[in-house]
């Protein structure tokens, strides 16, 4: 019999604001992906009966979308209200609970919303992460052993991950390459994407240092705005507006302590469990995706989560992308819409977003096979991992 | 002008005996006193078997490199870039964000064997490595 959840429901509105140096307060920001979201599915704000929040590093270092944002919503109707956060998986987890919720009878149209604005007028957007280096306090017991390291912001963990991958799988830096030059030549075709000058290796090789074996172009973008989707009884999705989006299948994994003895963390992530359920839950399996939208806060993800969904063996990741499979004219067409790398980055709502216009078949030129997408969210350092396998056909 | 100053520690309850231990000169891990797992960073409690028992004991302050990373950006003005990041795995399992001395970046391998130093800083002692055997 097949898994009750499989098809039980389907992302029917989307709504985005533009993405980059938008100087507007996240309750702004969410109001206006939320209202576009409304729109978007056809209903009306006393529709929505659930609403599921996520702030970005916002909801850290201050100003963060809270529960309050029911209330700049003026929502009165909900039986379904939350504030999430498991990091980069929590985009993913949102829709997870939405569709459980309505599976249950709780809720009908739920609202997942996400919005960040780190960006301050005048400042860089690595000013934006990199917390401990500016923590005026003195860093209390071993824990403060890191910042007395020097190990700083989220690309010291991940760069870490990928030497280790490098040393442990003869993983080259070409291979990184090609995924970030991949992606970019995916986001000359996003009109909402940040970056959309076309790099080539050459580029990549040349851009700076972060912490090596990481270059810029192994990098996230930092970005304001905000997200929003909405996730709707199947039954009801096919008489909405929008072509509906099916939710096929999910799954979470999170391997917790980065630190511990005996941990792999940097080279086998949670998404090996996530995986096994959700490729239960939807009875496929890697062979049957024809594009992914993978989390991407730097290439290294996007080559161990595809290790880590069985695209290829663990350690073979870098043969796997060097024929340039995951970008246009590709075999695995992934992050067709630039991704974090090149786009924007909204946590796990970049992938999502992506996946959503792709699935409705409106990627205009970028628009690649939809039959079934891979959607996938990470967090922490490779801490934390959920995925959504989702499809324009119903189940 | 004085130079900056990276940010050291300040020993807490939880982490006394291994900062007290580093400016003596060895390097002192908690343990947990029931199932004997090692508690890096020290805390209450034991993240294999919820124990809140523990012992303080000498490691041999021998390891590898588990990872390393050569930082770049300037995140800190007391950290002259580049310079290495390095996670040692020590002998005993559990594994200590530091920095490696007397060594090249571009001489740093994963898998290197390597043994603690200490380094003073103010009122704090902290552990480093250099690679192993070197006199």
């Amino acid at each position: 019999m097949p898994h009750p959840l499989r098809g039980a429901a389907a992302i029917t509105g989307l709504g985005m604001t533009p993405m980059g140096r938008i100087y507007k307060s996240t309750s702004e920001l969410a109001a206006e992906a939320v209202a576009k979201a409304i729109t978007d599915a056809g209903l009306k704000k006393d529709d929505i009966d659930g609403l599921l929040i996520n702030a970005g590093i916002t909801g850290t270092t201050g100003g963060g979308l809270t529960l309050g944002l029911q209330n700049y919503l003026g929502l009165r109707n909900l039986r379904l209200l939350n504030h999430m956060n498991a990091a980069g998986s929590t985009a993913a987890q949102m829709v997870q609970y939405a569709t459980m919720a309505i599976h249950a009878d709780m809720a009908t149209h739920v609202v997942c919303v996400f919005a960040d604005a780190p960006l301050k007028e005048g400042t860089s957007a690595g000013a934006a992460y990199g917390g401990a280096a500016r923590n005026p306090q003195r860093p209390r017991g071993m824990a403060g052993l890191y910042a007395a390291a020097g190990y700083f912001g989220a690309n010291t963990p991940y760069a870490l991950a990928a030497r280790r991958h490098m040393a442990l799988y003869g993983t080259k830096q070409d291979h990184l390459g090609i995924i970030a030059v991949g992606q970019r030549q995916w986001a000359t075709m996003n009109p909402l994407a940040q970056m959309r000058e076309p790099i080539t290796l050459e580029d990549y090789h040349a851009s700076r240092w972060i912490i090596e074996p990481l270059h810029l172009l192994d990098c996230c973008l930092v970005s304001n705005g905000a997200v929003a989707v909405i996730v709707s009884p199947a039954e009801r999705a096919k008489d909405m507006p929008q072509p509906p989006v099916y939710i096929h299948g999910m799954g979470q994994g999170h391997p917790g302590d980065s630190g511990r003895a005996g941990s792999d963390w940097e080279t086998e992530t949670g998404a090996k469990f996530a995986a096994e359920t959700a490729y239960r839950m939807a009875g496929v399996g890697p062979a049957d995706f024809t594009q992914c939208q993978i989390y991407d806060c730097y290439t290294y993800t996007v080559l161990v989560t595809l290790e880590d969904y069985g695209f290829c063996k663990k350690g073979e990741g870098g043969p796997f992308v060097e024929d340039g499979k995951l970008g246009p004219g590709g075999s695995l067409p992934t992050n067709t819409g630039g991704g974090e790398l090149s786009a924007y980055y909204m946590w796990g709502m970049t992938p999502l977003s992506e996946a959503v216009i792709q699935g409705r078949g409106h990627g205009g030129e970028r628009q690649a096979k939809n039959d079934l997408i891979l959607v996938t969210g990470n967090g922490g350092s490779l801490s934390y991992h959920a995925c959504l396998i989702l499809s324009p056909h119903p189940a | 002008m004085s130079q900056p100053q990276i940010p050291v520690p300040e020993p807490d309850e939880a982490s006394r005996p291994f900062f007290d231990g580093a400016a003596e000169g060895r390097l002192m891990l908690m343990r947990c006193a029931d199932c004997r797992t090692w508690r890096l960073p020290s805390r209450q409690h034991c993240d294999a078997c919820l124990s809140d028992r523990f012992t303080w004991e000498a490691a041999s302050g021998r390891g590898t490199v588990r990872t390393f990373g050569i930082m770049h950006q300037r995140y800190h003005p007391a950290f002259q870039v580049p310079y290495n990041v390095t996670i040692v795995e020590l002998e005993e399992g559990p594994r200590l964000p530091t920095n490696l001395v007397d060594v090249a970046n571009d001489e740093i391998r994963v898998g290197m064997p390597v043994e603690v130093v200490f380094e003073r800083y103010d009122d704090v002692t902290l552990p480093r490595f250099r690679p192993a055997g070197r006199l």
